[in-house]
């Protein structure tokens, strides 16, 4: 990867303005949105700022017609996210399953709010198990990146571009309104991953396109075809094992974390988003008392570091999942885990406050940890 | 003597169509490619078909062609004109039921977003790729299988009359309705179609065209019984005619 710094410029801001600044980064002109808290600031960047830079921003009737307005635009070829919260992405996953069947590259970003349904307008983690698993019909998969700081943010929204390219699918950036709302240093930056192949496919009228051919794009599994009795009939298999295939080389390649102490560590917290900052925290706790705990930060939700917590398992190494929600990426690492050692769990119900602002601490993250190690 | 073709299929027409006997499907099709090629347009023009018996509209034309979910084809439409700041042509071609009920909403707002679009419902009054059930432009007591003893107002409503309702919104520049029922209607279909698209073109507005089209299978008729109930029941409820017709809107 190669990093090349645009403007030396250093920004105070918050992570839901990183989000615009990542895209912008990414060469991204296009942001369609409806509002929702808590990603206001995402909707109202984008308004803001991309008409000035020759973008385009449309503000849509609701998330499903959003979601659509997505669709559209990944059939032109052109880069192209929106932003929503929780229950608004409900509302997307009709057109998120058409997204995939139809192998069409945009970003989803989902700053989570309190669920179920209405829930609360600030933080939680109560989604993972609705992004991770795909939230609509017909089992398919797209890649979920969970940051956690405001640079992060703006990094893994250029790399949500460039794998939705790569794969020609959904990528969805997994954030809440902690890490939304929290401001700080933001350098900005130019990340490079690569070449991409050209996208013959996209549909600009045939007069655009290679030799006068018309292209043609499907809301359901289909093979590049003219003929539409081909995606009714004779190849809608063929291509059910195509999208398989690809959804298996993502599994296999995409996975992506980060570990902090757990070389020695004879326990490893396994936390994402917001509540993993918290965990490192309580990780230099338990070290500064010298028990010997780690951290593992699952940066893609989808595809799970299944591997790296199987290895550790089968060493002895204890776990402790930190996410709040009632459990929920919990069983990925239970799953991870094949019943070979303990799995103890800090969630939403240790949270310092019953109020929907409350938030696990350290200290209690260090409790369930030393309550494993029996100390 | 010189040999001048009359009648035929168009050119942008290279594949074989499947509607069933006597349905309007296949005349709109037919039209539609006539006024894309009359227009001269083919090479910048992208079709979205709604999810019902007008998918294959486009999806079977030689133009870029998509087949969008049920109901937010304008909102695709919206999506994809912007990202090509407005350069292609883009026409909807969408059923009753997939633009005025579930699609209702994406339609409303696109015509109040003023998005230089054109959409063609055809309205053959019931649901036809399902097997006819009632849609809110089924007549009053007219039987489906979700209405099998006619259509009560008191239960299902009345018939909606969509480009009257769109004559009201400041962002629509034209609407109007037409039949597929005669040659005449023909005609004037294609005229109508051909306003709508050039209002696109001249960036004025949104812009819809109602065709009022037979459903022989579904409303278990023959073809030419289908013919006279649309003219004698369905004319009757819905009018035909210009219902907005603006060059600029300020």
């Amino acid at each position: 990867m190669v990093v090349r710094a645009v403007e030396e410029e250093k920004m105070l801001v918050q992570g839901n303005e990183a989000i615009g600044w990542g895209a912008l980064a990414a060469g991204c002109l296009h942001f369609y949105g409806y509002p929702i808290t808590p990603q206001n600031e995402v909707i109202e960047w984008f308004a803001r700022e991309l008409p000035e830079r020759g973008g385009r921003f449309v503000q849509g009737e609701s998330e499903a017609a959003v979601m659509n307005m997505l669709l559209g635009a990944a059939m032109a070829g052109v880069r192209v996210v929106t932003s929503t919260s929780s229950v608004g992405f409900d509302l997307m996953q009709e057109s998120l399953s058409h997204a995939a069947a139809a192998q069409l590259p945009c970003v989803i970003v989902n700053v989570q709010r309190g669920g179920p349904g209405g829930g609360s307008t600030q933080h939680s983690q109560m989604d993972y198990l609705q992004v991770t698993r795909g939230g609509g019909n017909g089992g398919y998969k797209n890649i979920v990146l969970a940051p956690s700081s405001v640079q992060e943010t703006s990094d893994l929204m250029q790399l949500a571009f460039y794998l939705a390219d790569k794969w020609r699918s959904p990528i969805i950036v997994l954030t809440d309104a902690i890490v939304g709302q929290t401001a700080e240093i933001l350098q900005r930056k130019v990340l490079d991953f690569g070449p991409l192949p050209d996208k013959d496919w996209a549909l600009r009228g045939k007069a655009q396109q290679k030799e006068g051919k018309r292209n043609l794009a499907m809301c359901a599994p289909s093979r590049q075809s003219p003929v539409i009795t081909d995606f009714l009939s004779s190849t809608w298999l063929l291509a059910i094992k195509e999208l398989g295939e690809k959804w298996e080389q993502m599994e296999k390649t995409e996975v992506r974390y980060e570990t902090y102490k757990i070389d020695d560590a004879r326990l490893i917290v396994v936390a994402f988003g917001y509540v993993a900052r918290i965990s490192k925290k309580a990780v230099d706790m338990a070290r500064s008392e010298g028990l010997k705990v780690g951290l593992l930060r699952p940066i893609t939700l989808w595809p799970f570091p299944y591997e790296v917590i199987r290895d550790k398992a089968r060493r002895g190494c204890k776990f402790v999942v930190a996410e709040d929600n009632l459990g929920q990426m919990l069983w990925d690492v239970r799953y991870a885990v094949e019943g070979k050692t303990d799995v103890g769990f800090v969630g939403i119900l240790d949270r310092h406050s019953n109020s929907p602002g409350g938030m696990i601490l350290p200290d209690r993250v260090l409790a369930e940890a030393k309550k494993m190690l029996g100390v | 003597m010189e040999k001048v073709k009359v009648y035929g299929k168009p050119e942008l027409i290279p594949f074989v169509l499947g509607n069933c006997p006597g349905c309007s499907h296949g005349l709109v099709q037919k039209l539609l490619a006539e006024v894309i090629d009359e227009m001269g347009i083919a090479g910048n023009f992208i079709g979205i078909g709604g999810v019902g018996c007008g998918m294959a509209t486009f999806a079977m034309m030689d133009v870029d062609g998509i087949g969008a979910a049920h109901g937010p084809a304008l909102a695709l439409a919206t999506g994809l004109k912007h990202a090509l700041f407005e350069k292609p042509i883009i026409v909807t071609a969408q059923g009753d039921g997939d633009c005025a009920a579930i699609g209702m909403g994406y339609l409303i707002n696109a015509a109040v977003r003023a998005e230089r679009l054109t959409c063609i419902m055809v309205n053959n009054g019931n649901y036809g790729t399902t097997g006819g059930q009632l849609a809110p432009t089924t007549l009053i007591g007219q039987v489906t299988t979700t209405s099998p003893k006619g259509r009560d107002p008191k239960w299902f409503g009345h018939p909606v009359h969509v480009p009257e309702i769109l004559a009201n919104i400041k962002g629509v520049a034209y609407c109007a309705r037409t039949a597929l029922n005669s040659p005449a209607n023909y005609t004037r279909t294609k005229r109508y179609v051909k306003t709508a698209i050039q209002k696109q073109i001249d960036d004025v507005g949104f812009s819809f065209v109602e065709i009022l089209a037979v459903c022989p299978p579904d409303w278990h008729m023959k073809p030419l019984q289908a013919l006279e109930f649309l003219e004698e029941k369905t004319m009757a409820e819905f009018p035909l005619g210009e219902f907005k017709n603006v060059d600029y809107i300020d």
